[in-house]
């Protein structure tokens, strides 16, 4: 879309509630503190939440309105995340917002923004309308967040489909709340049956994990501050994976050993 | 099939609810992703129609195209009334490109 080398992705999964806000949050903290130079832009105007989990809903002077209406700078807009200054947030404008604004005007944000980071990270709202069509039209790339449920599934194929006509491009999938007990006793849909349906190279697998929740409750990020928990790591490493580094996935099936995992990977075995 | 799978079958139990949403998955997205939103398939009636229309007399009232869905395999339907062969219509010869 643009010449500059800045990677701008559209974080995104038709579907709400299946964790494209925690995921932006928590892989912009991560790139960031891997050195990459990363913007978050909350394109969610009519229920923004990205400024909450990131913890700056008090630091919030002018919004994404503001730069584009000409009432301030971007600098004056951008909030700086205090302990990982490689971070920063452009905030969502009023709902309102939705209004007016155009396709051209995100790629106007996106284009400002740009030149000061190394990654722009835009949280997409859910649904594939007017909202979502505008935060595609300024993304180069885009990650699709799913859960191992049957209706975030489907609706990731819909985005999928839209981002392909709109040729963005690669597209990575985020398989997110992945419960290993259950995939091991086959009452959630497996690793591989998601992502052959929808035919995306996967760039992540988050377990779920209750350490997410505290973490928004606090409005800090699991991987602000070296958690071990589970979901912190499947985040670094997601962030890891993005800049090309090879991290090899977690496998669900084999998260418990002895006897009983056996058996179940037994009953697994495919006959033919 | 898995050994699950087939033990299940086996003993006429119900199967894994991941086998089932993985199946009823498949199915559902093949009706999704074959999905033409109304003004294409509209425009692409006509453009059929006016084909058809060419050679013989259609009973443009009756003409009904329309996409079928059934098990995996999508199909497009046309059923289109003729009211009589057009006897002015001159072979072409197939343009050279």
């Amino acid at each position: 879309m643009t010449g500059s080398s800045t990677r701008t992705i559209l974080i995104c999964s038709g579907k709400g509630g299946v964790g494209k806000t925690t995921l932006t949050a928590n892989l912009g903290i991560a790139l960031a503190s891997q050195g990459v130079r990363t913007a978050v832009l909350d394109a969610d105007f009519g229920l923004r939440n990205l400024d909450l989990l990131l913890g700056l809903e008090n630091r919030i002077v002018y919004t994404a309105q503001e730069v584009l209406a000409g009432n301030c700078r971007l600098e004056q807009a951008m909030v700086k995340h205090k302990l990982q200054p490689n971070l920063a947030l452009l905030p969502a404008g009023n709902p309102r917002m939705l209004e007016w604004l155009k396709p051209e005007d995100m790629q106007k944000i996106v284009g400002l923004i740009q030149p000061h980071f190394d990654v722009v990270l835009i949280d997409a709202p859910a649904g594939i309308e007017d909202g979502f069509k505008n935060a595609a039209a300024a993304a180069d790339e885009a990650i699709v967040v799913t859960t191992p449920e049957v209706s975030a599934v489907r609706d990731a194929d819909r985005v999928i489909g839209l981002l392909n006509t709109r040729g963005v491009e690669p597209i990575q999938l985020v398989l997110n709340r992945v419960r290993p007990k259950m995939m091991q006793s086959q009452e959630m849909l497996g690793v591989t049956d998601v992502t052959d349906i929808l035919a995306l190279p996967l760039l992540g697998l988050v377990f779920e994990d209750e350490q997410v929740i505290v973490s928004t409750n606090r409005g800090e990020p699991l991987t602000l501050n070296g958690s071990s928990s589970p979901a912190a790591i499947a985040y670094r490493n997601v962030a890891k994976r993005l800049q090309g580094e090879e991290v090899p996935l977690p496998d669900p099936t084999k998260q418990r050993r002895g006897l009983r995992a056996k058996m179940r990977q037994l009953m697994q075995t495919k006959l033919f | 099939m898995t050994l699950r799978e087939m033990i299940d079958r086996l003993l006429g139990r119900q199967q894994a609810s991941a086998t089932t949403a993985k199946h009823r998955l498949q199915l559902v997205l093949a009706h999704d992703r074959s999905d033409l939103n109304p003004d294409l398939m509209e425009q692409m009636r006509r453009e059929i129609l006016e084909v058809v229309n060419r050679y013989v007399e259609l009973d443009l009232e009756g003409g009904d195209v329309s996409l079928e869905t059934e098990e995996r395999a999508t199909a497009l339907v046309a059923n289109l009334p003729i009211r009589r062969v057009r006897d002015d219509v001159l072979p072409q010869v197939p343009a050279v490109q």
